[in-house]
């Protein structure tokens, strides 16, 4: 609101901004390197353990279920990365980075939309390892290249829509690590009651009623739709339906936060 | 421009809390502002809003001749801040850090590469160039902060409590790199709880109270305002100190008696030969007679009749 009278920086100044401080939110992957680590081992260890554990007990054989799984679970692994963009705003806040940003001539949108940038590339690259291994252990995509870059761009979208929830949770956590708590309690049940990992007829019918309007339920089905074949359209449009709703019930609110502190 | 900073009559609320009540600042071009106060009386509320971080609820505030509401942008290309709430990315090099906001600033890579080496060198941090932020000491993250808050050569430069939590040495070296910004003709509004910084630094302070200005002027005014130092005698004794109390009254005014101690504020140190004479005359023997500066405390006794440590715990 402050700015209304300001002349405003010009878009080109304020994209360049933007991709100044996502390369800000990539080059600290090189003096962390865990954090990469973060972003590739939980992926291939999910994938694992879900396709080998529970894959002969749901499906009767780990390939087949792996079949089933591998869209769910990048729908999943998507929403809880979403929380590292709330985490990230938190240790800025409370370090005080934000307001030194803030107390620069740049756009003021500058500062969330190079953190959301570069939390797209890191969630690009776990969507790509999560791929990789499940190729790796038997997954096949059927639905060719435009396929599996549609479920890469729709999840792109998906994760931006609802990263707008950590956003807001990274905006009134008192500490940062306050964060993941707050989030998990919220993603975890999301992701998990859903037909991300089983088939929603084996639930009770009081649940299947929740999973049936969950939008990660229209999500998984549509990635599948995208890779193994399937209805894509329905369900694209509700997951994305859903996502939007998130981000215009959140963005308002966390934007509304962070300028009154 | 004459005046790098006016603020008139800032008001801000927290809720029930009324952070500022009415605060006017003035800072001359050129010259060095402390505002000075204790923790929770205002001074970063002040600074957030003439920094364009917080908007006032009442009142207005120009820097650089710009409103700090309608011309916020323009404002905020002219003024630089360091301090408790603008700080680094401690997962960033210092390089790093210095290059990321010479970029956001609009500089070429090469230039604000070139500006981050100078600023590095010139603040002792080559060595560190190239490390995390996080594995700086406390004294380098500071000297870190204020070039980061330099790589624009702003004209007015916001210190937040700049040697807050700093060993003396790497208080004194930032001490070193404030004079010399000034003496190039930045005009520096500085907030502090240490009465010697202020002193130090300052061409004028501004001390803040419960959100208001209590008091204004320079050091040295200030100092006769409210008594530079404290005089402190212990008789050996105790039931001298009746004695020790009217030879204290004749020459300072409202002396305190506490722990077989008298104290009383004095504006001129020349009253110490005449109550050692005195107290001789008296037949009482001085187990400890002692001249020292004014505290902040004592300052803020003297002003506001109450303690600062009174007001941080409000």
């Amino acid at each position: 609101m402050t700015t209304l009278t300001v002349p405003r920086q010009s878009p080109g100044a304020g994209l360049r901004q933007t991709f100044s401080l996502a390369w800000r939110g990539l080059v600290q992957i090189r003096h962390n390197p865990m954090e990469l680590g973060d972003l590739s081992f939980q992926p291939i260890m999910f994938v694992l353990l879900f396709t080998y554990l529970f894959g002969g007990a749901i499906s009767g054989d780990p390939v087949a279920y792996l079949q089933f799984m591998l869209p769910g679970i990048i729908v999943q692994s998507g929403l809880m990365a979403t929380m590292n963009s709330g985490m990230g705003l938190s240790v800025d806040l409370s370090k005080g980075f934000f307001d030194r940003l803030q107390a620069l001539p740049i756009a003021r949108w500058a500062p969330l939309a190079g953190r959301i940038l570069s939390d797209s590339v890191k969630q690009g690259w776990s969507m790509f390892i999560l791929m990789a291994t499940g190729y790796a252990i038997g997954f096949r995509a059927t639905e060719g290249v435009v396929g599996v870059l549609g479920a890469f761009g729709l999840m792109l979208l998906f994760t931006f829509l609802v990263s707008w929830f950590a956003v807001f949770v990274g905006s009134i956590a008192d500490e940062p690590e306050k964060v993941m708590m707050y989030g998990f309690t919220v993603i975890f049940p999301l992701s998990f009651l859903s037909n991300a990992f089983v088939r929603t007829d084996t639930l009770p019918g009081w649940l299947q009623a929740f999973v049936k309007v969950n939008p990660v339920t229209h999500m998984s089905d549509a990635l599948r739709g995208m890779l193994t074949g399937g209805p894509v359209l329905t369900n694209t449009l509700w997951g994305l339906l859903g996502a939007l709703a998130i981000a215009l019930i959140f963005a308002p609110l966390a934007l509304a936060k962070i300028k009154r502190r | 421009m004459s005046h790098a900073i006016v603020a008139e009559r800032l008001v801000k609320h927290f809720g029930q809390t009324k952070a500022l009540d009415g605060v006017d600042l003035t800072l001359e071009s050129g010259t060095v502002l402390g505002v000075l106060g204790p923790n929770g009386a205002g001074k970063t509320t002040a600074v957030r809003i003439l920094a364009t971080l917080l908007r006032p609820d009442g009142g207005s505030a120009r820097v650089g001749g710009l409103d700090v509401i309608k011309d916020a942008h323009k404002v905020r290309a002219l003024v630089g801040l360091t301090g408790q709430y603008a700080s680094v990315d401690e997962a960033l090099t210092g390089s790093e850090n210095l290059r990321l906001i010479g970029r956001l600033l609009g500089m070429s890579r090469a230039d604000s590469r070139a500006r981050a080496a100078e600023l590095l060198a010139s603040f002792h941090l080559e060595d560190a160039a190239d490390r995390a932020a996080k594995t700086y000491s406390g004294g380098m993250r500071r000297r870190l902060d204020l070039a980061a808050s330099l790589i624009g050569r702003p004209k007015v430069l916001f210190l937040d409590e700049p040697t807050t939590g700093l060993d003396p040495r790497a208080r004194n070296e930032v001490w070193e790199i404030v004079r010399e910004l000034v003496s190039d003709g930045t005009s520096v509004l500085l907030t502090t709880q240490y009465l010697d910084e202020a002193d130090q630094l300052a061409d004028r302070i501004s001390v803040i109270d419960h959100g208001k200005v209590i008091a204004h002027g320079t050091p040295d005014e200030l100092k006769r305002q409210t008594g530079s130092q404290a005089l402190a005698v212990r008789p050996v004794q105790e039931s001298d100190v009746d004695k020790v109390l009217a030879v204290i009254s004749e020459v300072a005014a409202g002396p305190e008696l506490s722990n077989g101690t008298v104290t009383a504020r004095v504006t001129d140190p020349a009253v110490l030969p005449a109550v050692v004479r005195r107290l001789d005359d008296a037949g009482v023997a001085i187990a400890e007679l002692a001249l020292r500066t004014s505290t902040l405390d004592e300052v803020f006794l003297a002003l506001t009749g109450h303690r600062a440590e009174e007001e941080a715990k409000a």
